[in-house]
């Protein structure tokens, strides 16, 4: 039990998925803007990227494996991740419309998140086993929306301060996403 | 043949990606540590992005417009496993600095958005010169922000010493805090440089 402690607090703060290993970093950039489209897409990437890694997990061990087609992993995971996305756009739309219209925006953006993609490659490639697949596709959901939560709050202060015209937009948030991945790194010596 | 020049042109300069077309952050900014890395990611996207716009050029009466964006991402990946199996093959050492992020072309978002914004809609010549040009723009931006890290960080280019004995190098810009800084940085003087010239060419006019 100690060590999955210790596993997800070094997949959700120490090696955080954005601000340390920067996969996810164009929807960072993208929707941290405003705090409502940050907890959107948030919430639709913590439950995407779970199921995205199980599913992919299971397609390397049960299909790619047994057949010596490892070559096309790319290929069969963006083709898995993108029908997920598009069933999980169908189902929400007729089981659950409240959450379905909170999160419908956020879900096409999710195929060409690099996070989702590159979590369940990060997964086959360090060997894990289903269960620690899982624990760390959690993880690393969880600390993708803390980061961008804690940036979008800071964010919105922008609208307030006087930034200089040439750094407004982007490079302001860029700056500030740099200052708040200093404070993680220091996080390094925990584990 | 003037288009054809626009078109190359554009990815240049008007709409240099990454760094006015804001796309395809993530491997930006994790290939910048040195300048071979940048060289060799740049290179595999140049081949990933003329394949996936001249296909889609060629299809682009064929491939139904509901389905599209599944039929652009095939094609993509397969390009993609073509540069992973060449880079495997016959440049081992790159291939094992990149590592995920060779796979991770498939979802870099200028590729997908060149066939998405431009490659089905134009013909296949045009698609050619754009995905020239914004590959070679790529590549220009990854090299100069690799090229600045570094220097500034290590105190080499290309792995060879360019700066004075005595410089102990600056380690943060190495570290991954330090790739969003500089990239802010590089985008606030780019907007500095484009507003120059546009207030240039309105005295001018």
């Amino acid at each position: 039990m100690g060590d999955y402690l210790l596993f997800m607090l070094s997949a959700i703060v120490i090696n955080n998925i954005l601000l340390i290993k920067f996969l996810g970093v164009c929807p960072f950039i993208g929707v941290s803007s405003s705090m409502d489209s940050a907890i959107g897409m948030s919430a639709a990437c913590i439950f995407v990227n779970v199921l995205a890694s199980s599913l992919c997990w299971m397609v390397q061990s049960f299909v790619l494996e047994p057949l010596g087609l490892e070559y096309i992993q790319t290929l069969a995971f963006i083709v898995v991740i993108a029908s997920l996305v598009q069933l999980v756009e169908i189902v929400l739309q007729k089981v659950a419309p409240p959450l379905y219209s909170a999160l419908g925006i956020y879900l096409p953006l999710i195929t060409t998140n690099c996070m989702i993609f590159g979590v369940a490659v990060l997964n086959i490639r360090e060997e894990r086993g289903f269960i620690d697949t899982v624990v760390y596709a959690v993880s690393t959901a969880v600390g993708f929306s803390m980061a961008l939560i804690l940036l979008a709050g800071i964010r919105e202060r922008f609208a307030i301060a006087r930034i200089p015209k040439v750094m407004q937009g982007f490079p302001a948030g860029l700056i500030t996403a740099g200052m708040m991945g200093l404070s993680f790194y220091g996080l390094v010596g925990l584990a | 043949m003037s288009r054809i020049v626009k078109e190359f042109t554009k990815g240049l300069w008007d709409e240099i990606p990454p760094f006015r077309f804001v796309l395809g952050l993530c491997s930006v900014l994790a290939v910048t540590t040195s300048v071979s890395s940048a060289v060799g990611l740049g290179g595999g996207v140049v081949f990933v992005l003329i394949m996936s716009n001249v296909l889609v050029s060629v299809f682009r009466k064929i491939i139904p417009d509901k389905v599209r964006i599944a039929v652009f991402i095939v094609i993509i990946a397969s390009g993609v496993i073509i540069v992973e199996l060449v880079m495997q093959a016959y440049f081992y050492g790159l291939f094992q600095v990149l590592g995920i992020w060779i796979p991770l072309i498939v979802v870099n978002c200028v590729v997908l958005g060149r066939a998405e914004a431009f490659a089905r809609k134009e013909s296949v010549v045009l698609a050619l010169a754009d995905a020239l040009g914004m590959g070679v723009g790529f590549t220009i931006s990854l090299t100069v922000l690799a090229s600045l890290r570094e220097i500034i960080g290590v105190g080499t280019w290309f792995g060879i010493s360019v700066m004075p004995e005595w410089y102990a190098g600056f380690p943060y810009i190495i570290k991954p805090p330090g790739a969003f800084v500089c990239l802010g940085i590089i985008l606030a003087i780019m907007n500095v440089v484009s507003a120059r010239i546009d207030a240039k060419k309105r005295e001018a006019a």
